[in-house]
């Protein structure tokens, strides 16, 4: 939880693109084997903190530590203790679950025993093993992205980032998925983990909500709601989101 | 290493599996070869002649059944007058207009070099160059063979105007343009493999967004590179051997330099090719924009390869650019190792520029391939 080491660290991380400024200053640390929600409205600048975090985007100020690594300069270590789930789906619809799985296990440099029998570990726990040679394509949605996160852990990495994860997947789904979060979490595993929906954000240990680039909150799910007397994180979000001064400006 | 072979069997998993690509990969040069090699041929079967008569002698007799002896030339008109015969050119009634002059024959004879007027029409300027050359070879050839038939010529005076003429047949008689062109095509073929279907292959992963998978992947740049452009340096090589066979079996294309030179002169192309599709991936987001300056540059560097055109007859500006173009390097190579026998030495020129041209855009684009954008 929030007390052990901390594996991620962010200090006024700023990346401006132009005149503007998606993430404005952003401070925050994450500790080891926590679940931490990253909030806000499309646009808020979730996706530009995460992919400056994973390395994708190089920050315009500011300082970061991922998994004790420097974002600035150290990024290929980091890449080696990380996992990522982007927004988009990332398995090739053309290959099949296994020659995905397999793939990326390679790619993480998992020598071919090793690699065996994680594909198998991968396959078995998501009862997939029957499907091993069919092609992602004709997968379910919600199987695709079960695989992908399984596949973004298949080196063991001490921190997994995931860009909303669960959009456009049914509820049971959703709930699977959460099962498997708290299952890696409970391994040790550091969640990142951003989402649009509130009830999700209720299984976090931690949330913070970004407003224009900034981050607006942060505190255990229960702490937010006591702070602004709110009886839902819903409640929570929308507060923050059409605060005082921000009126419009949270598009793009 | 291990890495690369992985992404390696990764793309040709991929290509192979791409049910509307085998069919591209497989059959387009077959159709290639077959259809581009006849059809952009500009080989010159038949010529139409206009003939305006005004000596109606032996000799311009004898001279009318010199050109058309071969079956090149068709006289198919008789003009009364040289206006008519001009007309027939600009109705394109004919391609040639040929006048022989009055006294041709006593002039002939006299050894005073009669005046032959020949009118080309020239809107084809390749067409007309072959017909003006052949038309001058056969009335030299029947200029000699005239005189040596009227043994009596007098006092050498003739003999004066008996031009040596085999040097003007350098046009090649038998004309068998199909392998002059069957190495272009070849060219052609191995680099539309490497411009469009590596880069578009990269772009694809931009568009479908595993790009960024693969980006915080502890994949580096050498890994990404070779994994990517490897697979494709293979198929075009493939390619290119089935090219081979095919043109040594169907046009039966002299085979009288070392097979090897051809494709260690490809090999190190395609590194040019390839890395040219690389640079273009990395500055494009869609396989659309990808592909429209895949297009803009490949009809550059084909217009101007000296497949269609020589190069020699271009402007010194274009001839400047030509310089530039890795196409026209191949084809000079393939056309005279395979053509002329020309040995490693003969084209050591053309291949450092080549290896100059893959060192200098794989870097290029080696620099611009990142993991991480600013």
């Amino acid at each position: 939880m929030a007390e052990n080491a901390k594996v991620i660290t962010a200090d006024k991380l700023t990346k401006r693109f132009g005149a503007f400024t998606a993430v404005d200053a952003i401070s925050f640390e994450v500790g080891a084997g926590e679940i931490f929600g990253f909030l806000g409205a499309n646009g808020a600048g979730k996706t530009t903190a995460m992919r400056m975090l994973t390395g994708l985007l190089k920050p315009t100020s500011g300082r970061a530590g991922v998994a004790g690594y420097d974002v600035f300069t150290q990024s290929e270590n980091i890449k080696r203790r990380i996992g990522y789930m982007s927004q988009r789906f990332s398995l090739y619809e053309d290959l099949t679950v296994y020659e995905n799985v397999r793939f990326y296990g390679a790619v993480y440099g998992l020598r071919s025993e090793t690699l065996r029998a994680k594909i198998k570990a991968v396959l078995e726990e998501l009862d997939l093993t029957h499907a091993r040679n069919t092609l992602l394509a004709e997968l379910p949605l919600g199987w695709k992205q079960r695989l992908a996160f399984s596949t973004a852990l298949i080196h063991d990495p001490a921190i997994v980032f995931l860009d909303e994860p669960t959009g456009g997947v049914d509820p049971i789904t959703r709930r699977q998925f959460w099962e498997m979060i708290y299952e890696q979490a409970e391994r040790g595993t550091t969640i990142f983990v951003t989402t649009h929906y509130m009830d999700e954000a209720e299984y976090c240990d931690r949330v913070s909500i970004m407003v224009d680039g900034r981050i607006a909150a942060l505190d255990t799910p229960r702490g937010l709601k006591q702070t602004f007397q709110a009886e839902t994180m819903d409640d929570v979000f929308v507060r923050l989101v059409r605060g005082p001064k921000s009126s419009v400006e949270a598009g793009g | 290493m291990r890495t690369i072979l992985f992404i390696i069997q990764k793309e040709f998993l991929q290509i192979f599996r791409n049910k509307q690509m085998l069919p591209i990969i497989f059959v387009m040069p077959i159709i290639q070869l077959f259809v581009l090699v006849h059809a952009a041929n500009f080989e010159i079967r038949s010529i139409r002649l206009d003939v305006n008569d005004m000596d109606r002698s032996q000799a311009s007799q004898l001279l009318q059944q010199k050109l058309v002896a071969g079956d090149l030339f068709r006289i198919v008109n008789t003009s009364a007058t040289a206006m008519e015969g001009r007309r027939s050119l600009a109705e394109a009634h004919a391609d040639v207009a040929l006048v022989i002059p009055h006294n041709f024959e006593r002039e002939l004879r006299e050894g005073k070099n009669p005046v032959v007027q020949v009118s080309v029409d020239a809107l084809n300027g390749f067409a007309a160059g072959v017909s003006q050359s052949y038309i001058a070879a056969l009335v030299q050839e029947f200029n000699a063979e005239y005189l040596a038939a009227i043994a009596a010529a007098p006092r050498g005076g003739g003999q004066a105007a008996a031009i040596d003429l085999s040097s003007s047949f350098w046009y090649n008689r038998t004309m068998e343009y199909d392998i002059f062109m069957a190495p272009g095509i070849l060219v052609v073929l191995i680099t539309m493999i490497g411009l469009f279907l590596a880069g578009m292959n990269i772009v694809k992963e931009k568009e479908s967004g595993t790009i960024e998978q693969l980006n915080v992947t502890p994949i580096n740049r050498v890994q990404f590179i070779a994994g990517k452009l490897l697979p494709f340096w293979l198929l075009a090589l493939g390619e290119l051997s089935f090219g081979m066979v095919f043109v040594k079996l169907v046009f039966d294309v002299p085979f009288l330099g070392s097979i090897a030179l051809v494709f260690a002169a490809a090999a190190i192309y395609l590194v040019v090719i390839l890395s040219l599709g690389l640079l273009i991936s990395t500055v494009t987001e869609t396989q659309q924009q990808a592909m429209f300056i895949a297009w803009f540059i490949m009809v550059i560097f084909i217009l101007m390869s000296g497949m269609f055109t020589p190069i020699e007859s271009m402007p010194d500006w274009a001839q400047s650019i030509s310089r530039g173009n890795p196409v026209a390097y191949l084809i000079e190579i393939i056309r005279r190792v395979l053509l002329k026998g020309a040995a490693a030495g003969d084209i050591a020129q053309q291949l450092w520029v080549l290896s100059g041209m893959a060192g200098g855009v794989l870097l290029l684009a080696g620099l611009r391939q990142r993991k991480s954008t600013a």
